[in-house]
């Protein structure tokens, strides 16, 4: 192991993840489809870490802007255009101006009225989806058509080989610039915000519209997902906007870990396959394993999995508790 | 007489049936050096909450160079130079003693909306994050995270911060409060050494250390201005021992 | 005379989310904890009462029955799970809580089962009562009575008694409350326990028109932290001021405006919340 530099290392650390993604892309077979569900998750998972993780938003309601972009990629699809990257930009787009809209109305406050509004706007949605019958098809939710071939190149086979390669490169894609945006001056201030808002008026933040703009891009990433998630599936339902939907990608991401370069991969991945394996046995009993472990996740090991890998591999090393990010 | 760097002008604020402040009239000329003193709960954290526009006033107006600023936000006022430090320590516990400065400097250089392209900027930022903190003599201290730092030196942090912000008016909430004096003599001799073109108004229970900083002293009694002269005069004046020397002698 | 219907509808409706969000006021505004497991609590309640009716249990007794014994486990919830929680943050015991509202949910319909529970009416509360200009339906007179009761009762036990003042004085300063001989964990565990008997109470006496199905724990849970967050977190009156102003909008758009009822009641919601961020009657600390 000393053969390696540390930075070598860590290099090595940081490909794996992306390694183990193309691996199941040759190996997967039957498992693409779980496997393209689980991309669309880890990168809603990452849009909630920058949202709640660094600036510590504390929404209950995420659910809206996957859902956004779910239907306005459904909708783009039907009425518009079948090019995928197209309504994959258009949903984007969508989701992060109404997360611009709804956050500058909403992130005055803070804490539980916060937690309430989000909750509050996302009900609303997902009142209205209900509603708009001939938009968004209410309950019985929007069929996509078949999408054009990516690129005008790559068609979207029936074993879904394409729509994972395609789900890969957005996650790569969006992943790049997260990584970049947290540790930007401005990821830093977020950070700040999240730990103390009085100390970052005090150095003059102005705070209201930094959150804004941060949420504002955590919906585009949200909503791409939801694009994503619409795309690959070829139907988007009104499950996409439930509280539900919010409360499980709070799950992930606090399974994997807050802030952390893998914490909404690990978390999403776990979950999507903890939820197939245990749904197949009986569809609530995934709930009483995902309730336990985020319970476990509270009252044990605070910085979720990754956490617990962080203090093993402390542990093997025996070196000393190191501060800061990994 | 030159025009003062702050002026205040009848600066009123209640909580309710509490009067906090009540038509206060002050003035900190260019490099002034002014002690606010006065009995727990006269009014004087309240005084810099409304300097800073924290607090909304009920009356009064607050100039800065000669220019009123009461419709400005607290951001606003910071990056026209109004600066504070807190009374009890208000700083990011989780982020090192280090960033704690770079992130201050990035704001004050307006590099804070950075997304992209970033990187050189942010070093020189980090870089003048530790010559700060090398000449307030914590250099030791800047990768450790701030709630591992001792009381002492996070108050010397709170002061690092402000300085790193270049301020024109240094608003100084107790900065030795609940220091040991062991650790004391570090912040005084931040104190001594501050820029002398900033006006500082430094609220401070430890009459030592008001008496040797402050040119000029002003007392705060119940939201009001009870006295105001230089050391000599304000240890002289009889009202004042009686309101605020003689209470917190016994 | 449509408008009476609505206003009384309305009023029943409101008295139902009272009865069960004041269970959350006493947990989340008082004692501090953000608690989504509170739908739970009166699911737990709803479904406990059910199988015990269905078992031939009178309705009165059953909803006796039932609230006693959430009481007790909120109880036993308070200890285990509540109290490691009191020290972190909003958003670990969001989390936490939600954990165990996934537990119960999948702990009721493994042994329950997935249907929609149904809770007959007692034939008492079943037929109609004639209230001087017309005839109204039983059952929600009850609901009205109770709720005006439950509001007078909470009000001289929390206001008025020398239970109130200590639980005042220990969630505002535990440290001084021990020091002067409170007992702070009895006190709030016993606290905890009423807030969990009254969710499960609004559950099952509340059945008729608030659904028991397996989501009923997250989907009601909503609308019962909108009632307390309108109210004011904390503040009694301001969630019985807040149920009602809400029953009486969500009823009045169900009968009115049927297409855009929903949107009405999170407008609605909304405009309050932004408006009153602290809620109609913010809690006397929270300036
Ligand atoms: N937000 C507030 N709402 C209501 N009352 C307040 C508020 N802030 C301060 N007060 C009250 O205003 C008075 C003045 O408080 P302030 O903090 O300005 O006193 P101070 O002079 O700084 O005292 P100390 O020396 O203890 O720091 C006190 O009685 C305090 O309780
Ligand atoms: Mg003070």
């Amino acid at each position: 192991m000393t053969a390696l530099s540390e930075s070598g290392l860590r290099r090595l650390w940081h490909g794996l993840p992306w390694a183990l993604a193309l691996l199941v892309y040759f190996t997967g077979g039957g498992y693409l489809g779980l496997g393209t569900h689980a991309l669309v998750m880890i990168l809603f998972a990452l849009s909630l870490d920058l949202a709640l993780g660094q600036a510590g938003i504390i929404t209950m309601g995420h659910a809206a802007f996957f859902g956004i972009g779910a239907y306005a990629a459904g909708i783009f699809a039907s009425h518009l255009s079948a090019d995928p990257l197209l309504g994959l930009a258009a949903a984007t787009l969508a989701a992060s101006l109404f997360g611009l809209l709804s956050g500058a109305f909403i992130l005055h406050t803070a804490g539980v009225t916060l937690m309430m509004l989000t909750l509050a706007v996302s009900a609303l949605l997902a009142e209205f989806a209900n509603q708009a019958h001939g938009l968004t098809g209410g309950d019985d939710g929007l069929q996509l058509g078949r999408m054009a071939p990516l690129l005008g190149l790559f068609g979207f086979d029936l074993w879904g080989k394409t729509a994972y390669l395609y789900a890969l490169a957005v996650l790569f894609l969006w992943s790049l610039a997260a990584w970049r945006i947290m540790r930007s001056p401005f990821g830093r201030s977020l950070d700040g915000i999240r730990q103390n808002p009085r100390r970052m008026r005090a150095i003059g933040t102005p705070v209201w519209r930094r959150l804004v703009v941060a949420y504002g891009l955590s919906a585009a990433m949200a909503g791409s997902a939801g694009a994503l998630e619409a795309q690959t599936t070829r139907s988007v339902g009104l499950g996409a906007l439930s509280v539900l939907t919010s409360g499980t990608v709070l799950v992930m991401l606090v399974l994997g870990g807050t802030r952390r370069s893998y914490g909404a991969f690990l978390g999403a991945t776990v979950y999507v396959v903890v939820q197939d394996f245990a749904a197949e046995i009986d569809p609530f009993r995934w709930m009483f394993v995902i309730g336990l472990l985020l319970m476990a996740v509270v009252l044990i090991f605070e910085n979720g999995l990754t956490g617990l890998g962080d203090a093993a591999r402390r542990a093997l090393a025996g070196l000393p508790r190191r501060s800061g990010r990994p | 007489m030159t025009q003062p760097a702050l002026a205040v002008h009848g600066l009123s604020k209640r909580f309710g049936s509490l009067v906090v402040a009540q038509a206060i009239e002050l003035d900190l000329a260019r490099g002034a050096r002014t002690g606010l003193i006065g009995p727990n709960g006269a009014g004087k954290t309240t005084l810099v909450n409304l300097l800073t526009g924290t607090l909304r006033a009920d009356a009064g107006t607050i100039m800065l160079d000669g220019r009123p600023i009461d419709a400005l936000t607290p951001e606003a006022r910071v990056r026209r130079g109004i600066v504070r430090t807190h009374q009890i320590n208000t700083l990011l516990d989780e982020t090192t003693v280090c960033d704690n400065v770079a992130i201050a400097v990035a704001e004050r250089d307006g590099i804070a909306w950075r997304l992209l392209r970033f990187a050189r900027r942010w070093r020189a930022c980090i870089d003048e994050a530790r010559s700060r903190l090398a000449e307030l003599g914590i250099a030791h201290a800047v990768e450790r995270r701030v709630s591992e730092l001792p009381y002492g030196e996070q108050r010397l942090l709170e002061i690092a911060i402000a300085l790193a912000l270049r301020p024109r008016v240094l608003l100084l909430d107790e900065p030795a409060a609940g220091v040991p004096s062991l650790e004391a003599h570090a912040i005084h001799a931040a104190l001594d050494r501050l820029p002398g073109d900033i006006s500082v108004l430094m609220i401070e229970h430890d009459m030592d250390l008001v008496f040797r900083f402050a040119r000029e002293i002003v007392v705060l009694a119940q939201g009001r201005v009870l006295a105001r002269g230089s050391p000599a005069e304000i240890a002289a004046d009889r009202q004042v021992r009686a309101v605020y020397l003689g209470r917190s002698a016994s | 005379m449509i408008d009476a219907t609505i206003l009384l509808d309305g009023l029943a409706y409101g008295m139902v989310l009272f009865i069960i969000s004041v269970g959350l006021t006493v947990t989340m505004g008082l004692m501090r904890v953000v608690n989504l497991a509170h739908g739970a609590f009166a699911m737990i309640g709803g479904y406990v009462a059910a199988m015990l009716v269905g078992a031939g249990v009178s309705f009165f007794a059953a909803a006796g029955l039932a609230t006693l014994l959430v009481g007790m486990i909120g109880a036993v919830a308070e200890l285990a799970v509540y109290r490691p929680l009191y020290r972190k943050g909003e958003l670990a015991q969001a989390l936490m809580t939600f954990g165990l509202t996934f537990v119960v949910i999948a702990s009721l319909t493994s042994g329950f089962g997935t249907g929609i529970k149904t809770l007959p009416l007692p034939a008492a509360l079943g037929g109609v009562v004639d209230i001087g200009f017309r005839t109204y339906p039983a059952y929600r007179l009850f609901l009205v009575a109770v709720g005006l009761g439950l509001a007078l009762l909470l009000w001289l036990l929390i206001d008025r008694s020398a239970y109130g003042a200590r639980l005042r004085a220990a969630v505002d300063n535990p440290r001084m409350a021990r020091a002067v001989g409170i007992d702070v964990n009895l006190l709030f565990t016993v606290t905890f326990a009423g807030g969990c008997a009254l969710a499960a109470f609004g559950g099952v006496i509340g059945a008729a028109l608030l659904p028991l199905e397996p989501f009923y724990a997250l989907r009601y849970l909503v609308l019962f932290l909108v009632v307390v967050g309108v109210g004011g977190i904390g503040n009694f009156k301001g969630s019985f001021l807040a149920a009602i102003l809400l029953g009486v909008i969500d009823t009045g758009g169900k009968y009115l405006m049927p297409q855009a009822a929903a949107y009405l009641f999170y407008g609605a919601v909304l405009a309050l919340l932004l408006l009153r961020p602290n809620g109609l009657m913010p809690a006397k600390s929270a300036t």
